[in-house]
């Protein structure tokens, strides 16, 4: 119970120190505009921001009323004003009309903006165009790392996923490869650098260029960090499509956790109040339980409150002196570990209602049996019943773009394939075949011409996948594409379509054996493998294929995968020559997931490390998971 | 302000002795932006400190779990102060402490906070760590700098004169400088510039090169370029998207023929209120959760135009979701009617034979037709057009009778040479009117043969 680290683990470097820098940054900044200010601060920025810095940090700094980034007019009646925000053009449009109405008025103030993690020219040329240029001085912070945990670093950029993926904006390539930069400065360079998709070779070939141009003070440096691998998230959707199990992941899916920290409402306090929750190694309950399947979690949490009224119990019978100490030592520690535990209990006690509710326990049956490929028949009804309920649109999406994968590149009967014109051919093929079958009337009928569009965006990005030609199509494919190609499937100047790639998931599952054979029942209290984070019913492809190379120190008979994943050209290892690394350091891999990763795969990742005696680091640029996904593909605003 | 540091500037948070040693620390030195030696700036120190700072112990930045105010914010955290800004705004602060004190999450006083400010920050040099040796070592070599680099308005500006070439401009780009582009006036040159910063990956630079671009060619050439250079083309989309040139945005699909695209713009068109149906018609609703027909009517309603490729028109849902033509004329019909684009609801009767005659069909009937115009308040003049277009003559005349098309009544009893109905209607139109005269025209005529 309860994976404890081994022994030889090696230890993580300290990356704290990332935090100060940021901090020190900061400062250094607000220094720059000296004298009382009022600060504004963008919405997302405000708890990576409280995760460095706190308020007397900046009262320190002159920094007098702070406010949120809204669009409404400021109320601050502040000399000296300055922005804390995301370059994005919305903002520099508020900035700047806030400048041009002070200047109607005739009031004269110092404007600072101060964008983080990088200025883009876009966003200085708005501020050009709306002619405030010279009233605001425009500053980069480079604050691209933050640390949430002592395993995990989050650029905190969840844009990164839909700016690269949908709208195949390089912008952020740059703020990686910076970032990469800013670690090598500081853990030593990276001797055996390994990595997979577009994004990551682009980030590592800019990475690279950075240090040869910065003429790189790592050399001579000793490396802390053994390896480096950098992970698209378009390589493995499937994973982060999947519910997940593990308490982490479940939290995650459950309640947000946000920036590392989770509001847990009344219903998990049993108070009238909310409550927020900073998840990390420091919470001793949590860090128990947040790689555990959450079947072992209940029993796990109940031995611990069994264990903690033991020593509760034990003051009985103390005399004076014992009691003196007990309430001195222990009790603090005893309390606070109390109050955790009930947190946790809370917690679950919700989680639980709230499944039971949804009708998990078939939810993750469907998953299984897409994941495996079989009663596909099933699989399907329970979708398009899931649509026709209208549980909720981005579940049955999810779903759809689970199926879509999984389904895309299975050879079919061609007498299966169908077409909206022969809608009563159809309906025979859903009782005969068993395909998939969604009535275009679930999909428009039930969710609107909002999701239509949706559903483009999905096809752009690779989540609902496009059909080769000459392929049968499931039906929902080709419902789907129908819908959202129309005339323009084809046309050669469609840019996407070069990009819209097939996935052949299922020859890389039976590949790379995603899923395990199993006979009897897995034992989740003792897992055997990383498929444990989806019950002992699949191996995530991401974290498979880090195993893979890492076990192999190169992509040698790995080949077949890598062009399945459609990938030949941006596989990429490189090793230092000479090594300097120590034993320890090499048992150190530093793991970038551009596009975001999951907690699952985080857990599974955290078990492998176990397994073999490393351990992993993670640098994302978000958490992710598969509502997230879903939302950054909609274009339905909530 | 390359200066500010050493200006002092306001009472600050800081010891004296903290101060004193602050100002006068030769340390600074490092921190001269000597607006001469723009390039050679370094900030070795900065790089010197952060390499000792694993040697402080300083854990202020611990969350404590306690510290959580009435709204489950942790209490001086930025979150819970902007909040505190919102609710009561100008509050002050011994309000702020009796907040707290309500607080029965607040059982802990806040830990002291450190007095680490910038300065002590640049101090730390006291103990020599393995870091400390290393970087000494390397104090020669150009190093990093860790503090952000500043906007620097001279320093941009020198550049402006000089000639870089397309990798040395696009190096600078890259490293956020403002860097002067006009130099490449020749297609080929801005081409090159093009190709350099897309071969660097950094969109940031690609976007600022095809700002550029966007600005000196016009956008024939901009967009047949564009078109081989995929990157290229897909930064420019999300640009325009997201300064909002609508205009731009469409010539760009329509030149590249997607018709989705298209239709997502609309979409944009809308919430931005740039296009007259939307901005008089707002939608109440979003259509979500609704029937097909909803759908239809909302395709209707906002695409109708549009053609057939685009997915959002209505032609292309009916063809999708095999709409019957009748249930399709109706949610049109209701849909034009309502916006009272009577054009659009004759053009849907319209029907052209092979000779190219034109004839009036509704697969809905026409009293079906007249009844929702009607509905509709479609003007007298309209209405008895379709009125005339029903078929049956009782059914025909009832509904002339009830919606007062008078022509049309006065007709039919014509030329059902009813003399009884029409002397009847006579008696319903109002006294001298011209129906009246018309009426009495008819009336006196020797040319009708009167059935009774």
């Amino acid at each position: 119970m309860a994976f404890p680290h081994r022994l030889d683990a090696p230890e993580l470097p300290d990356f704290s120190l990332l935090k100060r820098l940021a901090r020190d940054q900061l400062i250094y900044l607000l220094e720059q505009l000296p004298g009382k200010k009022d600060l504004f601060i963008e919405a997302d920025l405000m708890s990576p921001l409280d995760r460095i810095a706190n308020v007397s940090i900046l009262k320190q700094h002159e920094v007098d009323k702070l406010y949120k980034v809204e669009n409404k007019p400021a109320l601050s009646a502040n000399e000296q004003l300055c922005f804390l925000v995301r370059p994005r053009v919305k903002t520099m449009r508020y900035i700047a009309n806030l400048v041009n109405a002070d200047k109607l008025a005739g009031r004269i103030r110092k404007y600072k903006v101060i964008l983080t993690p990088q200025k883009f020219y876009a966003c200085e040329m708005v501020l050009e165009e709306e002619g405030v240029c010279g009233d605001v001085s425009c500053d980069e912070w480079a604050f691209s790392l933050l640390p949430l945990d002592v395993d995990l670093l989050s650029m905190e950029l969840p844009e990164f996923f839909r700016d690269y993926f949908l709208e195949g904006d390089q912008r952020w390539i740059n703020t990686v490869a910076q970032a990469l930069h800013l670690l090598s400065t500081l853990y030593g360079p990276f001797p055996n650098c390994y990595g997979i998709g577009r994004c990551a070779k682009m980030s590592y070939d800019l990475w690279k260029k950075l240090e040869e141009e910065e003429d790189s003070e790592t050399k001579g440096r000793r490396p802390e960090i053994g390896h480096i691998f950098l992970l698209d998230r378009d390589m493995d959707f499937v994973t982060a499509l999947c519910s997940q199990v593990v308490y982490e992941g479940l939290v995650d899916d459950t309640f947000r956790i946000k920036c590392g920290s989770v509001d847990f409402g009344p219903e998990v306090t049993s108070s009238d109040k909310s409550l927020k929750v900073l998840l990390n190694a420091e919470d001793k309950v949590f860090n128990e339980i947040r790689n555990e399947h959450f079947s072992n979690v209940f029993g796990f949490l109940s031995q611990k409150a069994r264990n903690l009224q033991a020593q509760y119990d034990r003051r009985r019978g103390m005399d004076i002196k014992q009691m003196k100490n007990f309430v001195s030592q222990e009790l603090k520690g005893l309390k606070q570990e109390h109050r955790l535990l009930s947190l946790h209990i809370g917690a679950c006690e919700s989680i639980m209602k709230k499944k039971t509710k949804q009708d998990f326990q078939e939810l993750i049956k469907t998953e299984h049996a897409l994941l495996e490929g079989f009663s596909i028949r099933e699989s399907t009804n329970y979708i398009e019943e899931h649509i026709d309920r209208q549980v909720s649109p981005i579940e049955s999406l999810r779903l759809m773009c689970l199926l879509s994968i999984t389904e895309n590149g299975e050879p079919k009967d061609p007498s299966q394939e169908c077409q909206i014109e022969k809608y009563a051919q159809e309906l025979k093929n859903r009782l005969f075949a068993g395909i998939s079958l969604l009535s275009p009337f679930d999909l428009s009928s039930s969710y609107g011409p909002e999701h239509l569009l949706t559903f483009s965006n999905l096809r752009r990005a690779g989540l609902l996948t496009e059909q080769a030609p000459g392929d049968t199509l499931t039906a929902v494919e080709s419902k789907v594409s129908k819908l959202v190609t129309d005339k323009a499937a084809g046309k050669i100047t469609d840019a996407f379509s070069s990009l819209a790639k097939r996935s052949n998931f299922r020859a890389i599952s039976k590949k790379l054996n995603l899923i395990p054979r199993v006979d009897g029942e897995y034992d989740l209290k003792v897992p055997r493998d990383m498929a444990y984070v989806f019950s002992g019913a699949y191996v995530p492809l991401s974290c498979r294929i880090i195993e893979q190379v890492l076990e192999r120190r190169s992509w040698q008979g790995l080949d077949e995968v890598v062009r399945l994943l459609n990938c030949s050209e941006f596989a990429f290892i490189d090793m230092a020559k000479e090594d300097k690394a120590s034993s320890e350091s090499l048992r150190l891999i530093l793991v970038v997931f551009l596009g975001g990763c999951t907690f699952s795969e985080i857990s599974a990742l955290r078990f492998l490390g176990r397994e073999k005696g490393y351990r992993f680091i993670f640098l994302t640029t978000a958490i992710t998971n598969s509502a997230r996904l879903m939302e950054a593909m909609s274009e339905v605003k909530a | 302000m390359p200066h500010s540091l050493f200006r002092k500037a306001g009472p600050m948070n800081r010891t004296k002795g903290d101060e004193e040693e602050y100002w006068n620390s030769s340390k600074f030195k490092a921190f001269t932006f000597d607006d001469e030696d723009d390039e050679l700036s370094q900030l070795k120190e900065s790089k010197r400190a952060v390499n000792s700072l694993r040697d402080f112990v300083d854990d202020d930045d611990d969350d404590d779990l306690e510290r959580v105010s009435w709204t489950g914010e942790p209490v001086g955290s930025i979150s819970w102060s902007i909040k505190e800004t919102a609710g009561t705004s100008g509050s002050t602060p011994e309000g702020r402490e009796q907040l707290k004190g309500r607080n029965s999450f607040y059982t802990q006083l806040p830990k002291p906070t450190s007095t680490y400010s910038l300065s002590s920050f640049f101090k730390g040099r006291t103990r020599l760590g393995s870091f400390q040796s290393l970087s000494d070592a390397l104090s020669d070599t150009p190093a990093k700098s860790y503090a952000p680099e500043l906007g620097r308005p001279k320093g941009e500006y020198r550049d402006y004169s000089n000639d870089w070439s397309p990798s040395d401009t696009v190096r600078r780009l890259r490293r956020g400088k403002v860097c002067s582009l006009e130099r490449f006036r020749s297609l080929q040159d801005k081409l090159q510039l093009l190709e350099e910063a897309v071969s660097m990956h950094d969109g940031n630079v690609i976007t600022a090169v095809l700002i550029f671009l966007k600005r000196t060619l016009s956008k024939e050439i901009l967009f047949r370029e564009l078109e081989v250079r995929q990157v290229a083309l897909r930064h420019l989309i999300h640009f325009l998207k997201e300064i909002g040139d609508q205009k731009l945005l469409l010539d760009l699909f329509r030149f590249l023929d997607r018709t989705e695209e298209l239709a997502v713009n609309d979409r944009h068109l809308e919430s931005a209120g740039q296009t007259e149906v939307f901005r008089k018609h707002p939608r109440k609703a979003p259509i979500l959760n609704m029937p097909l027909v909803t759908t239809l009517f909302y395709a209707c309603f906002y695409h109708y135009t549009e053609s057939e490729g685009t997915f959002s028109s209505p032609i292309n849902l009916k063809k999708t979701f095999k709409i019957p033509d009748k249930q399709y004329v109706l949610t049109a019909l209701a849909a034009r009617a309502k916006l009272r684009a009577w054009n659009d609801v004759d053009a849907l009767f319209t029907t052209k034979n092979w000779l190219g005659y034109t004839k009036k069909r509704a697969p809905i009937g026409f009293h079906r037709v007249v009844e929702i115009l009607h509905k509709n308040s479609a003007p007298v003049q309209i209405l008895q057009d379709y009125v005339n277009l029903v078929e049956d003559v009782d059914t025909k005349l009832n509904l002339a009778t009830k919606l007062k098309c008078h022509d049309v009544v006065i007709d039919t009893c014509r030329d059902l040479k009813d003399r009884q109905q029409l002397l009847a209607y006579r008696s319903k139109v109002d006294k001298g009117s011209v129906e009246e005269e018309k009426i009495d025209a008819i009336l006196s005529s020797s040319q009708i043969r009167w059935k009774n």
